[in-house]
């Protein structure tokens, strides 16, 4: 009999700790790119890449970490769900997906197109850092890296600025009791679990789930959530880049090999080529 | 209806952030713009990769159906009242776009539910609509509208199927053709005679009714095996002494005929929309094969004679998807839709098939087999210029509005 209750009472127990010390606020970062499935075109003048007429969707590390969220909320660790975009007037076109799949409210950092080209993961981590002291999150979760400038820094650079602990390139999310989150992190050498006390920044991997469709009726219900617009000259963020683009270029055409008869007629070509010692 | 039209009023201004509107606007509303994005996620991911194989087997695709379900695809045309989406016709019209952009077969089984539901949410009573719609909503689904018959098709005034009075029921005996949906629909959409009088006109002749799919002495036929859309099933069936309560009757008794002619002006537009949405896969197929392969030296693009098939088929697509969607406005603004709707079915069909036929011309000799997506196209592509009335009913149903409004106005 006590085998029996051992295992479902520390279950229960588990499960009234997670009620009580688990009730967070999750703050979503969520940006608009350039669609994976677009072949990327190089500017003629290469000072960027051809944005104009071409296929945006919210970065596929976000969606991660969008769902993540909501997940946690359906599971009733989490309370509230807000989408963050930081970017021009067409951000505002994430927030709305990211409303459609469960984010409950959705603050726009606005920029104008021409600051956003140049904005860099400081600027949106200072952005993050602002909404996060406004409105009391516990947690910001934020894709791995953007596809666009593939960056990564915008949740470490957080973490900085928040002086709140990390959990990068998350795999797997579960409570950790005690205010905390038990992550599981992908990393070369195999899989690396940390315990991080909450509130905390959190980066998704590609592997921590898969995201949802979202349904035509939250589509619907989308257009009645909020969608607070703050320009981020109020949040008092200096757009200053602090790296210059020299040029944007293409990578390099590969060319085409050569054929070869045997094997010592390579070994004689990459003796040639320097590839290997004579 | 004034409800509606109001919508779709604040809908123009809520899209324009420009300066003052000039009267028309091309522009799809931020909410249409998110519905395509998803569903055009959810055919890329769902439906594109499965399409060849169900063309083989013929299976009907189950799967895809709950999955659209969930998605609330199939409710997107019933009322808020019913517990379903009461979209927009524009709405309606890009899911229907987009699914057959990936599987034409699959829109079909799709949107035959629509077929269905229509004349329910047009005409049929409060009790009816939450019996036959509300269990749309519930669970995944599908209906049929059965009217077509082995000797009446486009004459529908011809049709057969008698319907008799009995008390509180009516007792249907006749039998119906090309049902889309009829093996595995829950209920079924009938149009019957009812004034066995052959002189009497048609618009008093005939009743509708819902019937349930379990009804004694409603026999489904085998599953018919067709040139294209082979996953949509397609039966005929059987009446004999269908018993059918007096309640079920869609509209008035003897009203039936306007009631399945009502219908269309609302369904046409999302027909010219799955032929639509085929005539731009044919577009992308075609100019994606025509930029790898290779003759005389060069990718074929760069041939004129494969180019201007292109060119051809970009200009028929965007005029088809412009008349489709006009359609679907015309219907959102409350007015009678029947003239666009067919102008928009009539033309999208026929640059659906001439978009088919020339991506099979640019695939060359692997247009013809089946290890490429092109002639599956054309298969699929004919049907849209016979079922929902066919191409020369639609010209006929032009010819005579264009008629009446002419006499009217003097002029067009």
């Amino acid at each position: 009999m006590f085998v029996f209750l051992s295992p479902s009472l520390s279950l229960f127990s588990s499960f009234f700790l997670c009620l009580i010390n688990i009730k967070m606020r999750i703050l979503v970062g969520v940006k608009r790119v350039v669609d994976y499935a677009v072949k990327i075109r190089v500017k003629p003048d290469k000072t960027g890449v051809i944005t104009e007429g071409v296929q945006h969707s919210m970065n596929p590390f976000d969606e991660i970490a969008l769902e993540e969220a909501v997940k946690l909320k359906e599971k009733k660790l989490a309370t509230e769900v807000v989408a963050f975009s930081f970017g021009g007037p067409k951000s505002a076109e994430v927030l709305r997906t990211a409303l459609a799949k469960g984010a409950d409210k959705a603050i726009h950092v606005t920029v104008s197109d021409a600051e956003a080209a140049k904005a860099e993961p400081l600027h949106v981590a200072q952005a993050l850092q602002k909404i996060v002291e406004q409105e009391k999150f516990d947690a910001v979760f934020v894709g791995k890296q953007a596809i666009d400038d593939d960056a990564s820094q915008t949740a470490p650079l957080l973490a900085g600025l928040l002086d709140w602990p990390q959990a990068l390139y998350a795999s797997k999310v579960e409570d950790g009791g005690a205010g905390s989150l038990k992550v599981t992190r992908e990393i070369d050498g195999g899989l690396d679990t940390i315990k991080v006390k909450l509130p905390a920044v959190l980066s998704a991997d590609l592997r921590l789930n898969e995201p949802r469709y979202a349904t035509l009726p939250n589509i619907m219900k989308a257009k009645k959530k909020p969608l607070k617009a703050i320009a981020a000259k109020e949040l008092g963020i200096d757009l200053t880049p602090q790296t210059s683009v020299l040029e944007v270029a293409e990578p390099a055409q590969r060319k085409a090999g050569g054929f070869v008869a045997d094997v010592s007629e390579l070994i004689a070509k990459l003796k040639e080529k320097g590839l290997v010692k004579a | 209806m004034l409800a509606r039209n109001l919508r779709s009023c604040s809908r123009l201004f809520s899209t324009s952030n420009k300066l003052a509107s000039n009267g028309i606007d091309f522009e799809l509303s931020a909410e249409q713009q998110e519905l395509r994005t998803n569903i055009r996620k959810f055919v890329a991911d769902e439906v594109i990769p499965v399409a060849a194989e169900y063309d083989r087997t013929m299976e009907y695709p189950w799967p895809i159906i709950k999955k659209a379900h969930e998605l609330g695809y199939l409710i997107a045309d019933i009322p808020e009242k019913y517990g379903g989406l009461e979209l927009d016709m524009v709405s309606l019209c890009l899911i229907s776009e987009e699914v057959a952009y990936g599987c034409s077969g699959i829109g079909t089984a799709m949107m035959a539910n629509d077929l269905a539901q229509s004349p329910l949410i047009l005409c049929a009573n409060d009790d009816i609509k939450k019996r036959f719609l509300g269990r749309m909503v519930d669970e995944p689904l599908v209906a049929s509208y059965a009217v077509t018959e082995p000797g009446a098709g486009s004459d529908v005034a011809g049709i057969k199927t008698k319907c008799e009075k009995k008390g509180d029921e009516y007792i249907i005996n006749g039998s119906k053709m090309w049902i889309t949906n009829a093996g595995h629909a829950n209920w079924f959409f009938v149009l019957a005679r009812s004034d066995p009088d052959p002189k009497a006109p048609a618009g008093k002749a005939f009743t509708a009714f819902a019937v349930e799919g379990d009804s004694a002495g409603l026999i489904r036929g085998r599953k018919e095996i067709n040139m294209g859309q082979r996953c949509s099933d397609t039966r005929g069936i059987t009446f004999e002494d269908v018993r059918v309560p007096a309640a079920n009757i869609v509209g008035a008794p003897g009203e039936g005929f306007k009631v399945a002619m009502k219908t269309f002006d609302k369904t046409r537009p999302t027909v010219a929309a799955l032929a639509t949405g085929l005539a731009y896969r044919c577009l992308d197929v075609a100019t994606q094969y025509s930029t790898e392969r290779k003759a005389f030296g060069t990718e074929i693009y760069n041939h004129q004679g494969v180019s201007f098939l292109l060119a051809e088929m970009a200009i028929n697509c965007e005029l088809a998807r412009l008349m489709t969607y006009k359609s679907g406005s015309e219907v959102d603004a409350g007015r009678p839709g029947s003239y666009y709707a067919s102008i928009a079915k009539l033309f999208a069909s026929e640059a659906a098939n001439q978009a088919a036929t020339n991506a099979v011309q640019v695939f060359g000799g692997a247009g013809f087999n089946t290890e490429y997506p092109a002639e599956k196209l054309m298969r699929d592509a004919k049907i849209f210029q016979i079922y929902e009335g066919t191409s020369q009913i639609q010209r006929m149903v032009i010819a005579r509005q264009l008629l009446a409004r002419v006499k009217q106005n003097g002029g067009y």
